[in-house]
C-alpha cells in the first residue's frame, strides 16, 4: 500500500524548538523548510540544524526536507549538508523541467553510494509553482523513479498568472485541474498548496474538501491545528468502509471461485470499485478507524 | 588544522536554541569556553564537551567560545557550533 500524505506540515528550518517538537502533531509527512522560511544570511545555519535534527532526532513520520532551487546560490550546498543525514524525501520547489528532477536524482544516488543508503530510499517531489511548471509537470512526475509526488504552491503560481488569491479559488481551478491529470497519469500522487489563514478554519475545511473532490492525496499544511480537520475529511464514512470491506470480500471470493465477473447487491462490480476500495479502506486505517 | 580568521556568531536567544561566539585565540592555547547556561550544574559539562568534540573535529585546535545556552539539545549544539566555526574560517565577512 502507497505511503498516505495527506498532511504534509511545513516546519521553519532554522527553529530548533519547533525542528524538535516536529514530530509529535501527527502529521503523516514534517517538511523541514530551509528555502523560503529561511533567511538568506541563515542559510547555513538551517541546513546544519535539519541536517543535526534529522541524524538525531527519531521522528514517528516520513520526514522531508524543502531544499532551495538549484538554480539559486544555495541548492547544491542543502544537499551536501543534508543528503548524509538521510531525510526520506527532498523536495525541489519551483520546478520547472524535468532536467531539474534528473540532476538532483543523479546527486542524490551518488550521495546514496557514498554513505552506503540504499540505493533508491531517498524519494523526491517537486512543487509546480509557475505555469511552464505546470505545462511540463507530468514529464516532472516522471523525471525519476525516486518521484513520489507532484504539489502545487499556489502563492508563486498566482502572482505569475497575473491575478490573486480567492476565497473560492476560482483562479486555480485550472492548474489544480491539470495537476491531478499530470500526477494521475505519471502515477505519483498529488498534494495541494497551503492556505495561509490559520484563523479562517471555515474557509480551510472548504477548501480541503474542494480539493479532495478535485483528487488530491492530501494537503501542504502550515500549523498543527490544520491537520486533524484534514484528516477528519479525508476520513471515509462508515457507509464507505462498510461497502468497500464488503467489495473486497465479494473480490476475494470471485478470485476464489475463479470467476470473472463479481457481482454485490445485484450490481457488477469492476476493477475500479475494488481500486477505490481499497484505496477508502487505506485512509480509514491511516485514521485508525479500521 | 583549521584556523579561525574573525569572529563567528551563530544561533538565537530563543528557548531549546543557543547562541555561539567563536573567536581567534593564540596557536597552542587551545579551546576556551565561556557558558552560561540555565541548566549549568546539570548539563555545563555535557555543553562543552559537545561544543569541544564539535570543534576538534573541524580540525580547530585554538578558538575562543562564548556559548549562552537556552536549553538547546546537542544536536542543535553541534549545528550552531558547526556554523560559527565556518564563518569564523571566513577569510572576509559575507
Amino acid at each position: 500500500m502507497e505511503k498516505m500524505r495527506r498532511t504534509m506540515m511545513f516546519v521553519p528550518g532554522n527553529n530548533p524548538g519547533m525542528l524538535q517538537n516536529a514530530g509529535i502533531y501527527g502529521a503523516d509527512t514534517i517538511i523541514f523548510d530551509v528555502e523560503d522560511a529561511v533567511s538568506i544570511g541563515e542559510k547555513d545555519s538551517a541546513r546544519h540544524l535539519v541536517a543535526e535534527a534529522i541524524r538525531t532526532i527519531n521522528y514517528p513520520c516520513e520526514v522531508a526536507v524543502r531544499i532551495n532551487h538549484i538554480s539559486t546560490p544555495y541548492g547544491y550546498k542543502d544537499l551536501e549538508v543534508i543528503l548524509p543525514s538521510h531525510p526520506d524525501l527532498i523536495r525541489l520547489p519551483m520546478a520547472q523541467s524535468a532536467d531539474e528532477i534528473k540532476e538532483i536524482d543523479g546527486i542524490i544516488t551518488a550521495a546514496e553510494e557514498k554513505y552506503g543508503f540504499e540505493p533508491g530510499s531517498i524519494k523526491m517531489m517537486a512543487a509546480i509553482e509557475t505555469p511552464k511548471g505546470l505545462f511540463n509537470a507530468q514529464a516532472i512526475a516522471e523525471a525519476s523513479p525516486r518521484m513520489v509526488a507532484i504539489a502545487i504552491g499556489a502563492e508563486d503560481f498566482i502572482a505569475n498568472l497575473k491575478t490573486t488569491r480567492s476565497k473560492d479559488g476560482s483562479e486555480l481551478v485550472v492548474a489544480r485541474g491539470h495537476l491531478v491529470l499530470a500526477a494521475r497519469a505519471a502515477g505519483v500522487q498529488v498534494i495541494d498548496t497551503v492556505f495561509s489563514d490559520v484563523n479562517d478554519e471555515e474557509g480551510f475545511i472548504a477548501e480541503v474538501k474542494r480539493i479532495k473532490q478535485l483528487g488530491f492525496d492530501g494537503k501542504s499544511v502550515i500549523n498543527p491545528r490544520q491537520i486533524g480537520i484534514v484528516h477528519d475529511i479525508f476520513m471515509p464514512t462508515e457507509k464507505e468502509i462498510e461497502f468497500s470491506k464488503r467489495v473486497l470480500a465479494a473480490f476475494k471470493e470471485a478470485l476464489a471461485k475463479n470467476s470473472g465477473v463479481i457481482s454485490l447487491d445485484g450490481k457488477m462490480i469492476d476493477k475500479p470499485i475494488v481500486d477505490r476500495a481499497e484505496r477508502v479502506l487505506a485512509y480509514a486505517e491511516a485514521a485508525g478507524a479500521r | 588544522m583549521n584556523v579561525l580568521n574573525r569572529p563567528g556568531q551563530c544561533g538565537t536567544m530563543e528557548s531549546n536554541d543557543l547562541m555561539v561566539q567563536v573567536a581567534p585565540a593564540e596557536q597552542g592555547s587551545g579551546i576556551a569556553i565561556t557558558l552560561v547556561s540555565p541548566m549549568i550544574k546539570q548539563y555545563g559539562k555535557q555543553i562543552e564537551a559537545v561544543v569541544k568534540a564539535t570543534l576538534q573535529e573541524m580540525g580547530v585546535a585554538d578558538a575562543l567560545v562564548q556559548v549562552t545556552d537556552k536549553g538547546a539539545l546537542d544536536c542543535t549544539i553541534r549545528a550552531r557550533v558547526r556554523v560559527a566555526a565556518e564563518r569564523a574560517m571566513q577569510k572576509e565577512a559575507n
